[in-house]
């Protein structure tokens, strides 16, 4: 087919943010498809506790120390990683070096943490349907920190090697910033449900 | 809003395909997009077009494979008492076969379309995410040569195609059989997510210049819509597989009634994501049936805004039926009520879309090509379907034929009809693109014949076996049920039905050889993948197309607006906005890469082991993480640019 040319694309900026970058709209698909996941974790949750004549089944409501004291450490987070986009943002590679380390010790103290929620259940996987269900949406939520954490590690590594300091790379940041945010947002439906809707 | 400061005049000193003459830029692309020929392009290849292939071909090859187990039923039903097939052997088969068409065949292959077709109709280079897309395409063999290796085995699946708990709990079916079909699911969800994340950011992202949301072809939609749907319904099923692994493997109390589990909890998530799944089929197949039908017309489609109005409708009904499913289970009156009211209500969009159809058909001049034959078969079946459709909505009506033959009827001539007859009329129209070469119009009238007159036979009758109190998936029965003389006449119809496939196939092949150039555009179709030569090139288009109208290659006359000033010597696509899709930036495309296929290795190798010990999952991360950070570290190339 013959061709006419009526528009001059050389113009166009070599990688777009935000909006206007491939890697955002698919970190927002894998957050549609892990927040549909959170969501159905917690409707099996209602529904086995709609089934139950007691809920918990045989066990005490897991103590709050723990869950609780993960909750606020996530809640901080979000101030070192929100300055992390602003500085990404600006593409200011010093501070987003410093904030991709902060944000690395802000990923692993939930962890830490997280290893004394898993007892503080007091409910084993294989007990009941409530046990099951309470370490289904633990685990899932720690996989989702733990694959973060890894993330913002090879990122940092990224941010502190010769390719860094390109428009993309910020965009990663960005990326990343989103992603933990969305870490933070689903952690609070399931703190809801695991510690308090018990005490209900 | 997007990096608006980083524009100047030129962002690189790179050579764009508006600095060199036609021949030089041809050759300079091919030189920056092609897949070399050895054996590490073969691993290596992100080209959508090749992957693309290599997944319908795949599928193709899971549908002989399921389409051979069918036989055997019909071979072991076609008398009564016959001794061909033992129980346990048949329990696997007919689980086999429904999951195979389901898993491995009709999800994978309509996406498959989308992914060889989307960015070809929707003028750019390649799909978002490539590497992405290979990895997709290795998991999705690895759960297909999982589930075949373990058949051959005799530890294939055997317990249905929805595998419903107590039966695959860790209390009936002991062994490996049930974790293998589970584990498929992992495999084929995966593959399948994968895709449908892809096919989002490509056709909301990467659509040519000027192509506004209502100038997108209607399969493209279709896509959309049914991406969409795979992304909202397809967790369901990750859940509900891995917590049956869970119960069999550690021993969680999810389906154990004794422990506060629940046994129709399986249902429940199983169709959540199950009845979406029928669409997830069958809504690829109403775009492709909405492209082929105005090609023949030689019109636009009638109802452009309904018809996409109606596949919104149908993705969002979809998770509005699944508990019809479960009319037999003795849920809630008024629940049963809104479910039968929502599963007749989804027959309005359906209607819609026919109406469409045929008022397209009504106002042009029909040329009764073959796609268009497979068309009409496909509009006279799936009308059919959609009848017994809506009388089994009715939960008196469901309760009466549930588990029957009437059941196997209506399902399989909403999904054979509704889209294995669309898609073999796509294969006809769109295998002269892939191949460069047409397909036999002759063979292709007795192929229609046969299959259609072989399909009708084969199923029309199970009706009847269902209405007189013949269970589905029993692998025999008694002379004086008198069930004999149609079940023999359903067997030797599936002969017919067999020899309309195996002529397809032979004319597929011969003519992928040898048969005649189909040249650019050989059915003188509106849409873009028709404005590039037949096979496209390794980079689709020479210059990304601009788009005036719904139907440009009618209404632009012999002449294609384009936009220039892409590079030549990098991989480099345009993303546009969401709704106008006005140009934003020359995004650079991700190379080829051994990577995705390594991650692919490991995941697989992760997946398989954590049927038999949890810690898998923990040592195999390992390697997986490893191969993820090879695949998205930078090597310095062009493309790492900006």
């Amino acid at each position: 087919m013959k061709e006419r040319i009526v528009h001059d694309l050389s113009h166009l900026p070599l990688h777009g943010l935000g909006t206007a970058s491939l890697t955002w709209w698919g970190t927002c698909a894998f957050m549609l498809i892990e927040g549909t996941g959170f969501a159905l974790s917690v409707a099996v949750y209602l529904y086995l506790m709609s089934l139950a004549p007691a809920w918990p089944i045989d066990a005490p409501a897991p103590d709050l120390l723990a869950g609780t004291l993960l909750t606020c450490l996530l809640l901080i987070s979000l101030v070192p990683n929100l300055l992390l986009r602003r500085w990404a943002e600006r593409e200011d590679l010093h501070k987003v070096r410093i904030g991709l380390v902060v944000m690395t010790v802000a990923g692993v103290l939930p962890l830490i943490v997280r290893i004394f929620e898993f007892p503080a259940l007091h409910v084993s996987w294989d007990d009941s349907a409530y046990g099951s269900i309470t370490w289904l949406m633990l685990g899932l939520h720690t996989t989702h920190i733990l694959t973060d954490v890894v993330d913002t590690v090879v990122l940092m590594a990224l941010m502190f090697s010769r390719h860094a300091d390109k428009p993309r790379r910020y965009g990663d940041v960005s990326d990343n910033v989103m992603y933990w945010n969305f870490v933070v947002a689903t952690w609070v439906p399931i703190y809801i449900c695991l510690y308090w809707v018990p005490r209900l | 809003m997007t990096g608006n400061r980083n524009a100047r005049t030129r962002e690189d000193d790179r050579p764009s395909d508006t600095d060199v003459s036609d021949a030089e830029g041809e050759r300079r692309l091919l030189a920056t997009w092609a897949t070399p020929r050895t054996l590490k392009g073969v691993l290596s290849t992100v080209d959508h077009k090749i992957i693309g292939r290599r997944y319908i071909a795949t599928a193709f090859v899971f549908l002989i494979l399921g389409g051979l187990l069918a036989l055997a039923m019909r071979l072991q039903l076609a008398a009564p008492e016959a001794r061909f097939i033992g129980p346990d052997r048949y329990n696997q088969i007919f689980t086999m076969h429904g999951s195979t068409m389901m898993f491995l065949f009709a999800v994978p292959v309509m996406e498959a379309v989308g992914v060889f077709l989307v960015p070809l109709m929707i003028g750019t280079r390649n799909i978002a995410f490539p590497r992405l897309n290979a990895f997709s395409y290795w998991i999705f063999l690895s759960g297909g040569i999982l589930l075949w290796v373990s058949f051959a085995l005799d530890v294939g699946p055997d317990v249905g195609w929805f595998a419903y708990v107590p039966l695959a709990g860790p209390e009936f079916s002991p062994g490996k059989r049930a974790d293998i079909w589970a584990q498929m699911i992992t495999f084929t969800e995966l593959a399948a997510l994968a895709v449908a994340v892809e096919l989002v950011a490509t056709i909301l992202k990467q659509r040519a210049p000027g192509m506004s949301l209502d100038r997108i072809p209607v399969f493209v939609w279709a896509m959309l819509v049914t991406s969409f749907l795979i992304i909202m319904a397809m967790p369901a099923i990750m859940i509900a597989s891995s917590t049956l692994i869970l119960d069999r493997l550690v021993g969680t109390q999810f389906y154990n009634p004794a422990e506060g589990g629940d046994a129709l909890l399986w249902q429940h998530l199983f169709w959540f994501f199950g009845h979406p799944e029928v669409y997830i089929i069958f809504l690829p197949a109403v775009g492709m049936v909405s492209t082929i039908i105005p090609t023949f017309a030689g019109r636009p489609i009638f109802g452009y805004l309904p018809l996409v109005m109606a596949l919104i409708a149908t993705g969002i009904l979809s998770f509005g039926l699944w508990v019809h499913h479960m009319f037999t289970t003795g849920l809630p009156r008024l629940g049963e009520s809104f479910f039968t009211a929502s599963s007749m209500s989804i027959a309005i969009p359906a209607g819609v879309q026919i109406f469409c159809w045929i008022a397209t058909l009504w106002a042009g001049r029909p040329q009764l090509k073959t796609p268009l034959l497979f068309v009409c078969g496909f509009i006279f079946t799936f009308v059919l379907g959609g009848m017994t459709g809506v009388m089994v909505a009715s939960v008196p009506l469901d309760t009466q034929v549930h588990d029957t033959y009437f059941v196997v009827a209506h399902f399989h001539y909403v999904l054979i009809g509704g889209a294995l007859f669309p898609l073999i009329a796509a294969v006809y129209y769109w295998l002269p693109k892939v191949s460069g070469r047409m397909m036999s119009e002759r063979l292709g009238r007795i192929v229609f014949a046969l299959i259609f007159l072989g399909f009708h036979g084969t199923f029309f009758p199970m009706h009847f076996l269902g209405l007189m109190g013949m269970p589905r998936r029993v692998y025999t029965y008694q002379p004086e049920m008198g069930w004999g003389g149609l079940n023999l006449f359903v067997s030797l119809s599936a002969l017919v039905l067999a020899a309309g496939f195996l002529l397809f196939f032979i004319d597929a092949i011969r003519s992928a050889r040898s048969g005649p150039l189909a040249g650019p555009n050989p059915w003188n179709a509106p849409t873009l993948e028709w404005a590039t030569s037949s096979p496209p090139p390794a980079y689709n288009f020479r210059r990304i197309p601009v788009v005036t109208s719904a139907n440009p290659l009618w209404d632009n006359g012999e002449t294609l607006p384009v936009a220039g000033g892409l590079n030549i010597d990098r991989r480099e696509l345009l993303v546009s906005s969401v709704v106008e899709a006005l140009p934003e930036a020359r995004e650079s495309s991700p190379t080829d890469s051994i990577w995705p296929f390594w991650a692919a290795m490991a995941t697989s190798i992760l997946l398989i082991t954590s049927i038999f010990t949890p810690w898998a999952v923990v040592w195999g991360s390992i390697p997986v993480a490893i191969t993820l950070i090879g695949w998205f570290w930078p090597k310095g190339e062009p493309e790492d640019e900006a």
